[in-house]
Protein backbone atom coordinates (compact mmCIF):
# COMPACT_ATOMS: atom_id res chain seq x y z
CA UNK A 1 0.00 0.00 0.00
CA UNK A 2 1.06 3.90 -1.03
CA UNK A 3 0.87 6.27 1.85
CA UNK A 4 1.12 9.49 0.56
CA UNK A 5 2.61 11.70 3.60
CA UNK A 6 4.01 15.13 2.11
CA UNK A 7 5.30 15.65 5.48
CA UNK A 8 8.48 18.53 6.25
CA UNK A 9 11.26 16.57 7.63
CA UNK A 10 12.16 19.18 9.60
CA UNK A 11 8.73 20.37 11.03
CA UNK A 12 9.42 19.17 14.59
CA UNK A 13 12.22 21.45 15.29
CA UNK A 14 10.73 24.40 13.29
CA UNK A 15 7.59 24.32 15.67
CA UNK A 16 10.14 24.06 18.47
CA UNK A 17 11.99 27.05 17.24
CA UNK A 18 8.79 28.84 16.59
CA UNK A 19 7.40 28.57 20.37
CA UNK A 20 11.19 30.12 21.46
CA UNK A 21 10.67 32.95 18.89
CA UNK A 22 7.05 33.66 20.47
CA UNK A 23 8.40 33.76 23.70
CA UNK A 24 11.73 36.45 22.80
CA UNK A 25 9.11 38.37 20.32
CA UNK A 26 6.57 38.88 23.11
CA UNK A 27 9.22 40.62 25.28
CA UNK A 28 10.87 42.74 22.18
CA UNK A 29 14.12 40.84 22.42
CA UNK A 30 16.46 40.58 19.43
CA UNK A 31 17.66 37.14 19.07
CA UNK A 32 20.77 36.75 16.94
CA UNK A 33 21.92 33.09 15.75
CA UNK A 34 25.66 33.46 15.01
CA UNK A 35 27.57 30.98 12.95
CA UNK A 36 30.85 30.25 11.34
CA UNK A 37 33.86 27.85 10.97
CA UNK A 38 35.98 26.90 14.39
CA UNK A 39 38.43 29.56 14.48
CA UNK A 40 36.61 32.43 12.23
CA UNK A 41 36.16 34.70 15.60
CA UNK A 42 32.48 34.24 16.47
CA UNK A 43 33.53 34.29 20.35
CA UNK A 44 36.05 37.06 19.35
CA UNK A 45 33.46 39.24 17.55
CA UNK A 46 31.11 38.34 20.61
CA UNK A 47 33.67 39.56 23.36
CA UNK A 48 34.28 43.25 21.09
CA UNK A 49 30.12 43.42 21.18
CA UNK A 50 29.90 42.82 24.59
CA UNK A 51 32.00 45.62 25.42
CA UNK A 52 31.01 48.12 22.67
CA UNK A 53 27.46 47.72 23.60
CA UNK A 54 26.70 46.12 27.21
CA UNK A 55 26.03 49.69 28.89
CA UNK A 56 23.36 50.30 25.98
CA UNK A 57 21.56 46.89 25.69
CA UNK A 58 20.85 44.26 27.82
CA UNK A 59 22.32 41.42 26.51
CA UNK A 60 22.54 37.78 27.45
CA UNK A 61 24.78 34.59 25.38
CA UNK A 62 23.81 30.91 25.09
CA UNK A 63 27.14 28.85 24.09
CA UNK A 64 26.66 26.31 21.85
CA UNK A 65 29.74 24.06 21.96
CA UNK A 66 30.70 20.12 21.59
CA UNK A 67 32.10 19.28 25.09
CA UNK A 68 33.56 22.63 26.08
CA UNK A 69 32.84 25.53 28.41
CA UNK A 70 35.84 27.49 27.29
CA UNK A 71 33.98 30.17 25.25
CA UNK A 72 31.29 30.68 27.87
CA UNK A 73 34.47 31.40 29.90
CA UNK A 74 35.47 34.06 27.78
CA UNK A 75 31.80 35.56 27.46
CA UNK A 76 31.25 35.45 31.39
CA UNK A 77 34.54 37.48 32.17
CA UNK A 78 32.74 40.51 29.98
CA UNK A 79 30.00 40.90 32.49
CA UNK A 80 26.99 39.46 31.03
CA UNK A 81 24.66 36.49 31.32
CA UNK A 82 26.08 33.22 29.68
CA UNK A 83 24.53 29.87 29.64
CA UNK A 84 26.52 26.69 27.94
CA UNK A 85 24.65 24.16 25.81
CA UNK A 86 27.42 21.39 25.14
CA UNK A 87 25.84 19.19 22.44
CA UNK A 88 28.18 16.05 23.40
CA UNK A 89 29.54 15.77 20.14
CA UNK A 90 26.57 17.09 17.53
CA UNK A 91 27.27 19.21 15.19
CA UNK A 92 24.94 22.13 15.46
CA UNK A 93 21.98 23.72 18.05
CA UNK A 94 18.57 22.76 17.29
CA UNK A 95 15.47 23.95 18.64
CA UNK A 96 14.54 21.67 21.63
CA UNK A 97 18.27 22.27 22.75
CA UNK A 98 17.36 26.49 22.66
CA UNK A 99 14.18 25.58 24.61
CA UNK A 100 16.18 24.16 27.38
CA UNK A 101 17.85 26.44 28.26
CA UNK A 102 15.49 29.33 28.25
CA UNK A 103 14.81 29.34 31.81
CA UNK A 104 17.88 30.00 32.94
CA UNK A 105 17.71 33.71 31.46
CA UNK A 106 16.00 36.71 32.72
CA UNK A 107 13.82 37.59 29.62
CA UNK A 108 12.24 40.15 31.30
CA UNK A 109 15.27 42.17 31.27
CA UNK A 110 16.72 41.51 28.44
CA UNK A 111 17.21 43.46 24.87
CA UNK A 112 19.46 40.74 22.75
CA UNK A 113 19.89 37.21 23.03
CA UNK A 114 22.94 35.99 21.00
CA UNK A 115 23.12 32.13 20.32
CA UNK A 116 26.61 30.91 19.48
CA UNK A 117 26.29 28.27 17.18
CA UNK A 118 28.37 25.40 17.31
CA UNK A 119 31.37 25.64 14.90
CA UNK A 120 30.19 24.75 11.20
CA UNK A 121 30.00 25.91 8.19
CA UNK A 122 26.73 23.22 7.07
CA UNK A 123 24.92 21.60 9.91
CA UNK A 124 23.66 24.96 11.56
CA UNK A 125 22.51 26.25 8.41
CA UNK A 126 19.51 24.02 8.37
CA UNK A 127 18.44 24.33 11.72
CA UNK A 128 16.50 27.42 12.78
CA UNK A 129 16.62 27.82 17.11
CA UNK A 130 14.13 30.25 17.12
CA UNK A 131 16.29 33.56 15.99
CA UNK A 132 15.21 36.51 14.70
CA UNK A 133 18.12 36.67 12.18
CA UNK A 134 21.46 34.60 11.67
CA UNK A 135 24.33 36.44 11.28
CA UNK A 136 27.55 34.86 9.55
CA UNK A 137 31.41 35.16 10.32
CA UNK A 138 33.83 34.42 7.37
CA UNK A 139 37.69 35.27 8.40
CA UNK A 140 40.37 35.72 5.53
CA UNK A 141 42.22 32.90 6.54
CA UNK A 142 39.62 30.57 5.43
CA UNK A 143 39.77 31.66 1.68
CA UNK A 144 37.25 33.30 -0.41
CA UNK A 145 35.83 29.42 -1.78
CA UNK A 146 33.65 29.54 1.02
CA UNK A 147 30.25 31.19 0.06
CA UNK A 148 30.19 28.73 -3.34
CA UNK A 149 31.05 25.75 -1.05
CA UNK A 150 28.52 26.45 1.67
CA UNK A 151 26.09 28.90 -0.02
CA UNK A 152 23.41 28.07 2.23
CA UNK A 153 24.71 29.49 5.53
CA UNK A 154 25.17 33.10 3.27
CA UNK A 155 22.03 32.92 2.11
CA UNK A 156 20.28 32.50 5.50
CA UNK A 157 21.83 34.72 6.93
CA UNK A 158 20.82 38.90 7.79
CA UNK A 159 24.46 39.44 8.12
CA UNK A 160 28.31 38.62 7.43
CA UNK A 161 31.10 39.96 9.13
CA UNK A 162 34.44 38.99 6.96
CA UNK A 163 36.71 38.89 9.65
CA UNK A 164 40.28 39.28 10.03
CA UNK A 165 41.29 41.89 7.14
CA UNK A 166 43.66 42.99 9.11
CA UNK A 167 45.92 40.01 7.26
CA UNK A 168 44.97 40.48 4.05
CA UNK A 169 48.03 41.87 3.05
CA UNK A 170 49.31 38.37 4.24
CA UNK A 171 46.51 36.13 2.00
CA UNK A 172 46.02 35.35 -1.25
CA UNK A 173 42.14 36.16 -0.16
CA UNK A 174 40.42 38.13 -2.50
CA UNK A 175 37.62 40.38 -0.73
CA UNK A 176 35.94 41.88 -3.85
CA UNK A 177 35.76 38.17 -5.49
CA UNK A 178 34.40 37.00 -2.05
CA UNK A 179 32.17 40.31 -1.84
CA UNK A 180 30.62 39.76 -5.39
CA UNK A 181 29.96 35.68 -4.36
CA UNK A 182 28.25 36.57 -0.94
CA UNK A 183 25.77 39.02 -2.83
CA UNK A 184 25.05 37.07 -5.72
CA UNK A 185 23.96 34.61 -3.43
CA UNK A 186 22.07 37.08 -0.63
CA UNK A 187 21.58 40.24 -2.21
CA UNK A 188 19.86 41.69 0.79
CA UNK A 189 22.78 40.93 2.52
CA UNK A 190 24.63 43.19 4.82
CA UNK A 191 28.23 42.93 4.66
CA UNK A 192 31.03 44.19 7.26
CA UNK A 193 34.82 43.71 6.35
CA UNK A 194 36.18 44.00 9.92
CA UNK A 195 38.64 42.97 11.91
CA UNK A 196 38.19 41.92 16.17
CA UNK A 197 41.57 41.80 16.64
CA UNK A 198 42.03 45.63 15.50
CA UNK A 199 38.62 46.37 16.23
CA UNK A 200 38.41 48.43 12.56
CA UNK A 201 35.36 48.19 10.28
CA UNK A 202 33.35 47.01 13.92
CA UNK A 203 31.06 49.98 14.21
CA UNK A 204 29.10 48.83 11.47
CA UNK A 205 28.50 45.76 13.14
CA UNK A 206 27.13 47.56 16.11
CA UNK A 207 25.29 49.26 14.00
CA UNK A 208 23.57 47.17 12.37
CA UNK A 209 22.88 45.21 15.29
CA UNK A 210 21.94 48.26 17.36
CA UNK A 211 19.39 48.51 14.19
CA UNK A 212 17.89 44.80 14.59
CA UNK A 213 17.08 45.03 18.29
CA UNK A 214 15.35 49.01 17.44
CA UNK A 215 13.56 47.45 15.37
CA UNK A 216 12.34 44.17 17.40
CA UNK A 217 11.40 46.85 20.13
CA UNK A 218 9.12 48.50 17.65
CA UNK A 219 7.53 45.51 16.36
CA UNK A 220 7.11 44.19 20.12
CA UNK A 221 5.96 47.59 20.78
CA UNK A 222 3.19 47.37 17.90
CA UNK A 223 1.84 44.44 18.77
CA UNK A 224 1.29 44.98 22.56
CA UNK A 225 -0.98 48.08 21.68
CA UNK B 1 26.48 14.68 10.93
CA UNK B 2 23.24 17.02 10.62
CA UNK B 3 22.09 13.91 8.67
CA UNK B 4 21.32 11.90 11.76
CA UNK B 5 18.64 14.47 12.96
CA UNK B 6 17.02 14.31 9.46
CA UNK B 7 17.07 10.64 9.71
CA UNK B 8 15.49 10.67 13.21
CA UNK B 9 13.13 13.09 11.25
CA UNK B 10 12.29 10.84 8.88
CA UNK B 11 11.89 7.30 11.27
CA UNK B 12 9.28 9.60 12.89
CA UNK B 13 7.36 10.56 10.50
CA UNK B 14 7.55 7.14 8.60
CA UNK B 15 6.68 5.25 11.97
CA UNK B 16 3.88 7.42 12.74
CA UNK B 17 2.35 6.74 9.31
CA UNK B 18 2.80 3.02 9.33
CA UNK B 19 0.95 3.03 12.29
CA UNK B 20 -1.89 5.53 11.56
CA UNK B 21 -2.52 3.20 8.69
CA UNK B 22 -1.98 -0.37 10.34
CA UNK B 23 0.88 -1.29 8.70
CA UNK B 24 3.04 -3.56 9.79
CA UNK B 25 6.35 -2.94 8.09
CA UNK B 26 7.54 0.25 6.04
CA UNK B 27 9.23 -1.14 2.37
CA UNK B 28 9.98 2.03 1.12
CA UNK B 29 10.55 5.74 2.00
CA UNK B 30 10.42 8.31 -1.02
CA UNK B 31 12.27 11.42 0.02
CA UNK B 32 12.30 15.08 -1.43
CA UNK B 33 15.54 16.72 -1.16
CA UNK B 34 15.86 19.94 -2.50
CA UNK B 35 19.15 20.81 -3.65
CA UNK B 36 20.08 24.06 -1.98
CA UNK B 37 19.97 21.63 1.30
CA UNK B 38 22.77 20.36 2.52
CA UNK B 39 21.90 16.74 2.82
CA UNK B 40 24.27 14.11 1.63
CA UNK B 41 22.08 10.93 0.19
CA UNK B 42 24.69 8.39 1.47
CA UNK B 43 25.06 9.78 4.89
CA UNK B 44 21.67 9.89 5.23
CA UNK B 45 20.87 6.40 4.20
CA UNK B 46 23.59 4.85 6.38
CA UNK B 47 22.12 7.19 9.59
CA UNK B 48 18.84 6.20 8.99
CA UNK B 49 19.77 2.03 8.63
CA UNK B 50 21.62 2.71 12.54
CA UNK B 51 18.47 4.35 13.90
CA UNK B 52 15.79 2.38 12.13
CA UNK B 53 16.90 -1.10 13.33
CA UNK B 54 14.19 -3.06 15.29
CA UNK B 55 11.84 -0.89 14.29
CA UNK B 56 8.85 -1.50 11.66
CA UNK B 57 11.19 0.39 8.91
CA UNK B 58 14.21 -1.42 9.80
CA UNK B 59 14.34 -2.62 6.25
CA UNK B 60 13.06 0.48 4.17
CA UNK B 61 14.73 1.35 1.54
CA UNK B 62 15.02 5.26 0.84
CA UNK B 63 14.55 6.98 -2.32
CA UNK B 64 15.82 10.29 -2.57
CA UNK B 65 14.43 12.78 -5.72
CA UNK B 66 16.67 15.66 -5.49
CA UNK B 67 14.55 18.60 -6.63
CA UNK B 68 16.45 21.85 -8.37
CA UNK B 69 17.25 24.98 -7.16
CA UNK B 70 14.83 27.43 -8.98
CA UNK B 71 13.89 30.92 -8.42
CA UNK B 72 11.22 32.92 -9.53
CA UNK B 73 11.62 37.17 -9.63
CA UNK B 74 9.60 39.22 -8.05
CA UNK B 75 9.36 41.97 -10.70
CA UNK B 76 9.36 40.43 -14.01
CA UNK B 77 7.81 36.90 -13.00
CA UNK B 78 10.32 35.03 -14.63
CA UNK B 79 10.95 31.98 -13.26
CA UNK B 80 14.76 30.38 -13.75
CA UNK B 81 17.01 27.33 -12.61
CA UNK B 82 19.37 29.38 -10.11
CA UNK B 83 22.86 28.47 -11.30
CA UNK B 84 25.85 29.07 -8.99
CA UNK B 85 23.29 30.08 -5.90
CA UNK B 86 23.21 33.24 -8.29
CA UNK B 87 19.91 35.13 -6.93
CA UNK B 88 19.79 37.72 -9.17
CA UNK B 89 17.57 37.61 -12.29
CA UNK B 90 18.90 36.48 -15.44
CA UNK B 91 15.82 38.67 -16.96
CA UNK B 92 15.77 41.91 -15.54
CA UNK B 93 18.44 41.96 -12.99
CA UNK B 94 16.51 42.17 -10.25
CA UNK B 95 17.91 41.01 -6.86
CA UNK B 96 13.79 40.13 -5.31
CA UNK B 97 14.65 36.84 -6.40
CA UNK B 98 12.33 34.14 -4.49
CA UNK B 99 13.05 30.36 -3.80
CA UNK B 100 10.16 28.20 -5.45
CA UNK B 101 12.38 25.08 -5.40
CA UNK B 102 15.25 24.01 -3.86
CA UNK B 103 15.14 24.12 -0.49
CA UNK B 104 12.51 21.04 0.28
CA UNK B 105 13.61 18.30 3.17
CA UNK B 106 10.22 15.94 2.69
CA UNK B 107 9.06 12.71 2.71
CA UNK B 108 6.44 12.36 0.16
CA UNK B 109 5.50 8.93 0.17
CA UNK B 110 5.71 5.59 2.01
CA UNK B 111 5.04 2.42 0.71
CA UNK B 112 4.13 0.17 3.43
CA UNK B 113 2.74 -3.75 4.03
Amino acid sequence: MEIKVMANILDKNDQLAAEVNAQLSRRGIFALNLLGSPGSGKTSLLERTIAALKDELRMAVIEGDLFTDKDADRIARQGVPVVQINTGGGCHLDANMVKGVLDRLDLENLDLLIIENVGNLVCPAEFNIGEDMKATVLSVTEGEDKPLKYPLVFKQAGAVVVNKIDLLPYTSFDLAAATEDITSINPQITLIPASCRTGEGLEGWFDWLRGRVAAKKAAAGRQGN
Amino acid sequence: MHEMAIAQGILDIALAAAAENDAATVARIKLQVGEMTEVEPEALTFCFAALAAGTAAAAAELEVEVLPLVGRCRDCGREFRVERFRFLCPGCGSAGVEIVSGRELRVEHLEVE
